[in-house]
């Protein structure tokens, strides 16, 4: 069994690694403002991190995870290209499974450069891949921006598009609203009630914020998507076909190659895949035996928009992800009050190393 | 050690549970003054009574210093992560019913199903600037609710009491709270959202998995069980 210090050690030498590559070390406060966390991510965050609080500075998180500090700390004021690394223990709460740790030391490295995105996706999973060399660990992939070009692609109104945007992380959502869309699933009684002359009339006393105008403005938004004519059966095949690619990234791309001849809004985000295969390659990973799912990265936090991967345990199942990551230059956006940066980073758990190894 | 058993310690809730101990012939009673939480168990031997607060009867039950306890289902499963590995139900007791449900203005007529929730909190934040509110004193249970079901854009404010009230005095646009009969609800101006029951709860008698049990409180939990169902 290790210890502690065993787990500091391995997480000083995976750091090492990234210095080597020219990273600086940041180190981010444990309590982290809580308001931002949760304008990402919302109440979900509440589920997985503590929150604590006190009269003057009000509600805190005890840091989840690095990317958003740092991602804040370099739109702020970091030079470019930048490359950081960091160690140290993130903590979330545990309230389904008591085997998981709810504080546990992560490794990252976090990669900010406009110049050759598909070099910094490789350079991100190949120092990873090559921290884990040894251990039975099974490397995943995947492309958050396939998911997203192919919704920009159906032939439907801008306003369904955005709403199946804003569920591209929520599988379930996003398939009741694509299956309406469709018109596979029934229009509720309440809402053909609602649409039917007069339907919208109500006498009862507006209360709260929301006010009579956004209520009218939904009610017109419905009427104009009621006439809106269903998303085909051949675009809603073709898209479960796509959410379906399983296959090693040589067969993947072809698979994708195949269906971007019926959806060619994928086209862009189809060379991006071919690009950083090209890319990995180069760094010497044998992407004939990589894994690409399609699926891969909907249910993690919504902030990778692009490249996601996972190493899993092979002999352990029971395990989280032994490291994982991806692109999130949306998220650049969004923390950095007007500037952006394409960013990919990703994150190792030394813990578990050391427990993998022990186990071999 | 005797078995302990809790039972809510005031009002309607402490009244209907001696009513239906006392139908199947174990007679629960407050001793002393009417101010004092001390009772007392007849009928049944080495069973002492504990009086409690019916959402702390969760805890005690989760740290095994009662052996059966009194509750409704909305507090164990709010209170307890993994409660059926914590507390075992061993009788429902047909009151105390109650459901946990998400209810918006009734002047939302566009808003009907929690997907017509999703909806409007997007918009809604799009307008204010902030999530859609929603009070409620059961945060888990709504917000495990709201993720299963893929509602985002909406943010949990905490009301302890007089829930109903929040969407009027603007401190939150929905609610998500128990009901029985609706008739607050209607009072102020809610509606429940068709597919918005998130638990049907009622009183019901648990056991403690936690709690040790020796020979002697074995014996007694056996009787009291084999009496009470």
């Amino acid at each position: 069994m290790h210890t502690r210090s065993d787990t500091l050690a391995r997480a000083a030498s995976l750091r090492a690694i990234f210095e080597r590559q020219g990273a600086a070390l940041v180190e981010p406060p444990i309590l982290q403002p809580a308001d931002t966390l949760l304008d990402l991510y919302g109440e979900d965050i509440r589920a997985r991190a503590y929150v604590t609080s006190d009269a003057l500075r009000g509600e805190q998180m005890l840091r989840p995870d690095y990317t958003v500090p740092v991602v804040q700390m370099h739109m702020a004021h970091g030079a470019e290209p930048a490359r950081y690394t960091y160690s140290g223990e993130v903590f979330r709460r545990q309230e389904h499974d008591p085997n998981r740790p709810n504080e546990y030391i992560q490794v990252g490295y976090e990669v900010f450069d406009r110049v050759d995105p598909a070099a910094a996706d490789a350079e991100v999973f190949a120092l990873i891949a090559e921290a884990l060399a040894g251990l039975p660990v099974r490397p995943v992939t995947g492309d958050i921006g396939v998911l997203m070009a192919a919704v920009q692609g159906l032939e439907t109104s801008p306003a369904r598009k955005q709403a199946l945007m804003r569920h591209i992380w929520r599988p379930r959502r996003f398939r009741a609203l694509l299956d309406r869309y469709a018109g596979r699933s029934a229009v509720p009684v309440s809402r053909q009630t609602l649409l039917a002359p007069d339907g919208a009339a109500c006498d009862a006393p507006m209360v709260g914020l929301r006010t009579r105008a956004e209520i009218d403005a939904r009610v017109e938004a419905l009427r104009e998507d009621a006439k809106t004519p269903p998303i085909s059966a051949q675009q809603v095949d073709l898209f479960d076909a796509l959410l379906e690619v399983r296959e090693t990234l040589p067969n993947a791309l072809s698979r994708l190659r195949d269906l971007m001849v019926d959806m060619p809004a994928i086209a862009d985000a189809v060379t991006r895949v071919a690009n950083r295969a090209d890319a990995m390659r180069a760094r010497g990973i044998d992407t004939d035996a990589l894994i690409f799912e399609a699926n891969h990265g909907r249910s993690s936090m919504e902030y990778y928009d692009g490249f996601v991967f996972a190493f899993r345990a092979e002999t352990r199942p029971d395990l989280p992800n032994i490291a994982s990551g991806g692109r999130y230059d949306a998220l650049t956006r969004r923390l950095g009050q007007g500037g952006e940066i394409p960013a990919v980073g990703g994150v190792m758990r030394p813990g578990l190393m050391l427990e993998l190894e022990a186990a071999q | 050690m005797t078995l302990k058993l809790g039972v809510p310690s005031k009002g309607r809730l402490m009244e209907k549970t001696f009513e239906w101990f006392g139908a199947r012939g174990v007679t629960l009673q407050r001793t002393g003054s009417d101010r004092e939480y001390a009772g007392k168990v007849e009928g049944i031997e080495d069973v002492s009574l504990v009086l409690l607060s019916a959402g702390e009867i969760p805890r005690e039950l989760s740290a095994g210093r009662i052996h059966l306890g009194v509750t409704g289902t909305d507090l164990v499963q709010e209170k307890l992560a993994l409660w059926d590995q914590l507390v075992e139900p061993v009788e429902e007791l047909n009151f105390g019913h109650a459901d946990l449900i998400i209810a918006v203005p009734q002047a939302w007529v566009d808003v009907d199903t929690l997907d017509d929730l999703d909806a409007a909190a997007a918009a809604f934040r799009a307008e204010h600037g902030f999530r859609l509110r929603i009070a409620t004193k059961y945060h888990r249970l709504v917000r495990e609710f709201l993720r299963t079901h893929g509602v985002a854009d909406y943010a949990l404010v905490d009301s302890q009491g007089a829930t109903e009230g929040t969407v009027l005095n603007e401190t939150a646009e929905a609610i998500a709270d128990i009901t029985s009969s609706g008739e607050t609800l209607r009072a102020n101006h809610l509606k429940i959202l068709s597919d918005g029951l998130i638990l049907q709860s009622q009183a019901t008698l648990w056991r403690s998995r936690m709690a040790p049990l020796e020979d002697h409180s074995r014996k007694a939990l056996k009787t009291l069980v084999a009496q009470l169902t």
